[in-house]
């Protein structure tokens, strides 16, 4: 018995030493009250981490967190396994980031959809996206896909983040039909499913057939909405053409995953970019619309969109992210 | 003697049945609990965690065990929880008075609005008979929801957040908290590392309170005739009606009390540590967590306390198998929840014990 813990021992102490001579990267990631699998940000994240875990040979491991009083804790305990890089999903852990990052100093971080602007620690990165790109290309899809020239736009909350969605979205129809009328509400919730719906049905009362959220789990009822009706719907994130076949034409993706894999690389290429804020769109492949897209709108419409994919990456076309920026654009497209 | 064995017994087959489902899902129980351990104590600020953990764990059981004592079961001690910490966060934001005034003002009338929530359910149970288990169930919603409603109000939200306005300073009871990040404190504590890693965590003075409470309770539940008349009315009411005790007003005022303490354990919660209440999707769990307390406490002060703490750290720690062994939270949460079921039904080793014990005065 004796015998075998030292043996143990002992190759316990020499497989250490052959792990630190490889010295791969650890990556460690919060997730916000959502968990692993909220089927949305913090699950992309993870599948993000595991992806580079499989190609570039990283360590990855999470920590879950079951009330915002535990995003401290579960960042301690990260740097505590000593984390090269520690990830927070989501813009409710900026505080608790911040707090780390001042703390510990030398200890490398990065939060997903929030930016300390000017503020930003040396330490940390703040990863943003463009979803004005992505909406931009729903809305240009809703828009040609209407019939009674109405659609609708539910947001979840009037803050920066959902304003882009709503802004690019509404450019985007424009740039289609400049006739087109957008109706535009905001939820006042990211939970509320049976608001969503409420306020889906009466967007679809008032002639819209197209309704695009930007609500969280409010989605689910709005897309539910356009089930029952038979209208159709733009999903939010991720994919979300799974929960109505036949109604969800397309998706505003957010590809957290692969902004992630891109800061990670950097960062084992040596070239941490501390102390700034990172916004990937459409060239970065951190925004797009649904792959399901092409099975849902025609073949010529497709098209369309992909040549319209290209102007947004080089630039040619801006899509605005706040109200001021919109109303700039609308002047542009007289 | 005897009741100390049934506890570590208990403890060990909790432990030993969490083991199994850890080794059932491919991972070493041995490595688990080695993380668990280490993640528990091997820091000063590992046990502040725990410390700040465990304050309104022991404050919520302690609710639980007291309307218990009286016969009732308080379910509600989530809904009391949420007024509270509501309370709190909504007082210390409009009130901004000497700290010295502030504290115990705020404190107080968290305490007193929470207690007014938790006596509602007492108050409708003593007039109309509404069994307490369902009203506080559906109280637990209403606090919610009305918490949700009040957070996005307009002069209370803070702008593009999910969160309420944070409190004014004079009204955070976490301890050092303007010296910690001080030139003067910086330089100090630089020289005490052990210090410095324990006052890392907004530790508060809430645990303090909770302790207080705890006493104060046992005293009431102990010493004094309001006491004997709660538990008398606890142990069977129609004695207590027919020894002359108003059994209806008792069942109310001991909701009240018990709705006192769960909002105590959410006003030092945002008192000492989130400093603002956020939009909530589901319940945190406090109150839940409560109840559980209460039951491995077996209902009596002393013992939530130190099932708070027991709590607190099982949750504290356990958690960390999650990065370092890549454990999925459901294992974690399954591992947990069998440890509180082996300790909480100490009944299954009762009986074999003592007739053990019998068998061996014999010889």
């Amino acid at each position: 018995m004796k015998t075998q813990c030292v043996i143990s021992c002992l190759v316990m102490i020499i497989s250490s030493f052959s792990l630190a001579a490889d010295k791969p990267i650890r990556v460690g990631m919060v997730t916000d009250v959502g968990g692993v699998n909220d089927q949305s940000f913090n699950q992309s994240a993870w599948e993000g981490l595991q992806k580079l875990k499989k190609e570039l040979g990283i360590k990855a491991s999470y920590q879950e967190s079951k009330q915002d009083a535990d995003y401290q804790s579960n960042l301690e305990t990260l740097y505590d396994a000593g984390n090269d890089l520690i990830w927070g999903i989501g813009f409710k852990m900026a505080d608790a980031i911040l707090k780390a990052a001042k703390q510990n100093p030398k200890q490398k971080y990065a939060i997903v959809d929030y930016s300390f602007g000017d503020k930003t620690p040396p330490n940390v990165v703040g990863v943003m996206f463009k979803a004005e790109e992505g909406a931009f290309l729903a809305g240009f899809i809703a828009a040609k896909m209407s019939k009674t020239n109405t659609i609708g736009f539910i947001g979840g909350m009037s803050v920066p983040i959902i304003h882009s969605f709503q802004y690019g979205y509404k450019a985007g129809a424009k740039y289609a039909n400049k006739n087109i009328v957008v109706l535009e509400q905001f939820s006042e919730s990211f939970t509320d499913a049976a608001k969503g719906k409420a306020i889906a049905n009466q967007m679809i009362s008032k002639n819209a057939d197209v309704v695009f959220h930007a609500a969280g789990a409010v989605g689910d009822g709005v897309i539910e909405a356009a089930k029952e009706k038979n209208k159709m719907a733009v999903g939010v994130d991720r994919d979300q053409n799974y929960l109505a076949p036949k109604n969800v034409i397309t998706s505003s993706m957010k590809r957290v995953d692969n902004a992630i894999f891109q800061v990670v690389a950097d960062l084992q290429k040596g070239s941490f970019k501390g102390g700034s804020t990172q916004n990937f769109g459409l060239k970065d492949g951190a925004v797009d619309i649904a792959p399901t897209t092409s099975k849902m709108i025609p073949a010529s419409l497709i098209k369309e969109v992909e040549a319209l994919k290209i102007k947004i990456a080089d630039g040619k076309i801006k899509s605005p992210s706040t109200e001021a920026g919109y109303t700039t654009y609308l002047k542009t497209l007289k | 003697m005897k009741k100390f064995l049934f506890s570590f017994l208990c403890v060990l087959s909790g432990l030993l049945f969490g083991a199994l489902i850890l080794k059932l899902s491919g991972i070493s129980p041995i490595e688990a609990y080695t993380v668990m351990w280490n993640g528990a104590i091997s820091k000063p600020s590992y046990i502040a965690y725990i410390i700040i953990r465990s304050t309104p764990l022991i404050l919520t059981g302690l609710s639980v065990a007291f309307a218990f004592r009286t016969g009732l079961f308080n379910i509600g001690s989530e809904g009391q929880f949420i007024m509270g910490a509501l309370s709190a966060a909504f007082f210390g934001y409009f009130f901004n008075f000497n700290p010295w005034i502030q504290i115990p003002l705020v404190l107080m009338l968290a305490v007193f609005i929470s207690s007014l929530y938790g006596g509602l359910a007492g108050f409708m149970k003593a007039l109309f008979g509404v069994h307490e288990v369902i009203s506080t169930i559906m109280l637990n919603w209403i606090a919610l929801y009305f918490s949700n409603y009040m957070v996005l109000h307009d002069g209370f939200h803070k702008a593009n957040t999910e969160t309420s306005e944070f409190i004014n300073p004079s009204t955070s009871i976490t301890i050092l908290e303007n010296w910690k990040s001080s030139d003067a404190g910086l330089e100090w504590l630089g020289q005490h590392p052990l210090i410095s890693d324990f006052l890392r965590p907004s530790i508060n003075a809430g645990i303090f309170l909770a302790i207080l409470a705890v006493i104060i309770i046992w005293l009431l539940l102990k010493k004094t005739t309001f006491g004997f008349k709660l538990k008398a009315v606890g142990l069977s009411p129609e004695a207590a009606r027919y020894a002359g005790i108003n059994v209806n007003k008792k069942m109310t005022q001991s909701m009240m009390i018990a709705g006192g303490l769960s909002g105590l354990a959410g006003a030092t919660h945002v008192m000492g540590v989130s400093k603002n209440v956020a939009i909530l999707a589901a319940h945190e769990g406090y109150g839940f967590d409560g109840i559980a307390v209460s039951l491995i406490g077996s209902n009596a002060p002393f013992g939530s306390m130190i099932a708070g703490f027991f709590l607190g750290a099982l949750k504290y720690s356990g958690q960390k198998i999650q990065s370092a062994l890549e454990a999925p939270s459901e294992v974690i949460s399954i591992m947990i929840g069998a440890i509180i079921f082996f300790i909480a039904i100490p009944v299954i080793f009762e009986r074999p014990i003592n007739k053990i014990l019998k068998l061996w005065e014999k010889k």
